[in-house]
């Protein structure tokens, strides 16, 4: 593969956080290139769920700058980052049982008959369908009750229905969490099919030997700071492990 | 590396899915079709009782009797209709019987005040949506629950009503005038205008944004707001249009029966209602139902109303029977809801 020269998504530069005594985010800086997985790891209370939620505009950093493309932006809401390309996909999926897979990848932003307020299902269902093939998504039916879909096919359409509009960047909480090996693989293969098609992926996850598998490029946040910023590679797993390893004797001292 | 990670992807692809446990895909199918078909089996249910009564008396099927029917039907149906939207995105209105007894004294008052009677029955719809308006704010703004809050309201607006009825009936306006036969005086007039108010809501609920989002603030309201649905604009029409049918059922029954009653409708005709949608098939706890299903469940609460007074059953007993059948009704109706949820696992 040839290598082109990297092009800048993000950038975040001394982002700082505090909750009244507590400090959340100390310093934060992290950078995210079009095309890049970018694994987010770190023990409960490092800051994740802080940092993640600054980037999609629900909380606001007390310090620090964030550029998208180059240009500095203020992401003063969820709408409004969501405006600028930035998606997220919080654990609880937001799907809702009883509707269809293509009304659950619309709600919201629904297809009418022009003028006519009447939903325009027809175009949902092959819009749908549509995009769930370029995704490589396999379901069952377009029309299936999201309640009887797997796991694994739940974290699909709604990674599904957060990257098709237009997203550029997107924010995964834990998307393998509670899933089995197998379905775990098939979104592993559904976030490499993103980053083909040039989407940036910021993952959060617990589980290291999974984030590691799909991941370019690993950061681990202690204590409000990034500790760790490199590439994968064959040592990562090691060199994560000892870190962290670190960290844990540091604590029980 | 890259290579690496390409090849793996293209192996876990070929990998077939996993099919679900064959035993758990048969159960939960043969429960699918089965919930699926709710509205069918409460269709077939009031056919039976049609035969029946029918066999047990030749005059059942009469037009007098069916237009009787008709007419018991018809108030509680439209009634349901919103109770139906309510019920879907997680609310209920125990208000909305009062508002039936209010809103004809409103059109009455305004008849006195000189007001022409179509002005006069829209201004009693207005009053209705206010209401509504009022339940939706109190419920959405104000976090009371709705089974409290409506309470609340419900007895607020009997005292009002009889406050300014004096709790004496009054005659309704404009009997005998063809406005009055369409309002709800001739015999089908109501079930009619049940029928076609049945048919936008329908459409409304399966059809429109409003419908959808209905659903979707019942089924997972976290995860619609995060999407941007608007919950509350969603609660508060729907508390709207709930009270807007309870005071044109309100109305029509005024025209119907010629006079109209400081102590109409209140919790009978609401709990009706209610039991009807869920017997039809709406879930108590939010997400799903259907307004034909609501129908249904009215009309057979019609049916075996009827019924029973032709079979000669003790009017005194009737309650117990009715009651009975409602309380298995929506016990049936939490437990086909739990094992909905268990099949979905």
């Amino acid at each position: 593969m040839s290598e082109q020269a990297p092009e800048e998504v993000l950038r975040i530069e001394g982002i700082a956080k505090r909750y009244g005594a507590v400090t959340a985010l100390r310093h934060v800086s992290l950078r995210l290139q079009r095309g890049e997985v970018l694994g987010l790891i770190g023990d409960n209370g490092a800051g994740k769920s802080t940092l993640i939620k600054i980037i999609t505009g629900f909380i606001q950093p007390d310090d620090g700058k964030i550029f998208l493309h180059g240009n500095e932006v203020k992401l003063r809401s969820v709408p409004y980052a969501r405006s600028l390309g930035i998606e997220t996909v919080y654990q609880d999926l937001a799907l809702v049982n009883e509707l269809s897979v293509y009304h659950n990848m619309f709600l919201k932003r629904e297809r009418l008959f022009g003028y006519v307020p009447l939903l325009n299902n027809a175009a949902m269902r092959r819009e749908a369908r549509e995009h769930l093939a370029q995704l490589g998504i396999n379901l069952p039916s377009v029309d299936t009750e999201v309640a009887k879909l797997s796991g694994g096919q739940r974290q699909a359409v709604a990674i599904a229905r957060a990257v098709s509009s237009n997203a550029k960047i997107l924010l995964l909480d834990e998307p393998l969490a509670a899933m089995g090996a197998r379905e775990g693989a098939q979104i592993l293969d559904l976030i490499r099919s993103l980053k083909r098609k040039g989407v940036s992926v910021i993952m959060i996850g617990h589980n290291y030997v999974q984030v590691l598998e799909v991941c370019d490029r690993i950061n681990l946040l202690q204590r409000g700071e990034i500790t760790y910023d490199k590439p994968v590679t064959q040592n990562s797993l090691e060199e994560i492990n000892e870190i962290v390893m670190r960290e844990y004797r540091t604590a029980a001292q | 590396m890259a290579e690496e990670v390409l090849s793996k992807a293209t192996d876990s692809q070929d990998s077939p899915e996993v099919p679900p446990a064959k035993s758990q895909a048969l159960w939960s199918r043969i429960l699918g079709i089965f919930l699926k078909q709710r509205e069918a089996t409460i269709f077939i249910i009031a056919v039976a009782l049609v035969i029946y009564f029918q066999a047990s008396n030749s005059t059942f099927l009469s037009k007098q009797n069916i237009g009787l029917i008709s007419q018991y039907t018809a108030a509680t149906a439209i009634i349901a209709f919103g109770e139906v939207m309510l019920l879907i995105c997680g609310e209920i209105d125990l208000s909305v019987g009062f508002v039936y007894a209010l809103a004809p004294f409103v059109m009455y008052f305004a008849v006195q005040d000189g007001f022409p009677l179509p002005l006069a029955v829209i201004i009693g719809l207005v009053v209705s949506l206010l209401v509504g308006l009022f339940n939706g704010f109190v419920v959405v703004y104000l976090h009371v629950p709705s089974l409290i809050a409506t309470l609340g309201t419900g007895l607020l607006l009997n005292g009002i009503t009889l406050t300014i009825s004096n709790a004496f009936q009054v005659l309704t306006p404009g009997t005998g005038t063809r406005f009055a036969g369409i309002m709800g005086n001739d015999t089908f007039s109501e079930i009619l205008w049940a029928i076609g108010i049945g048919v936008v809501m329908q459409i409304i609920l399966s059809r429109t944004r409003w419908g959808l989002h209905t659903f979707a603030v019942g089924g997972n309201p976290l995860g619609a707001s995060e999407v941007g649905v608007n919950i509350r604009l969603i609660k508060i029409r729907n508390f709207m249009i709930t009270s807007l049918f309870g005071g044109f059922a309100g109305i029509l029954e005024a025209f119907r029966i010629t006079s109209t009653q400081p102590d109409a409708g209140g919790t009978v005709i609401m709990f009706n209602a209610v039991a009807g949608a869920v017997i039809g098939g709406t879930a108590l706890q939010g997400g799903s139902g259907t307004i034909i299903g609501a129908f249904l469940g009215v009309v057979v609460l019609g049916l075996l109303n009827d019924g029973f007074t032709f079979l000669g059953v003790n009017a005194l007993t009737f309650d117990i029977v009715i009651g009975a059948a409602i309380l298995i009704a929506m016990v049936l109706n939490v437990r086909l809801q739990r094992l909905r949820e268990a099949g979905k696992q």
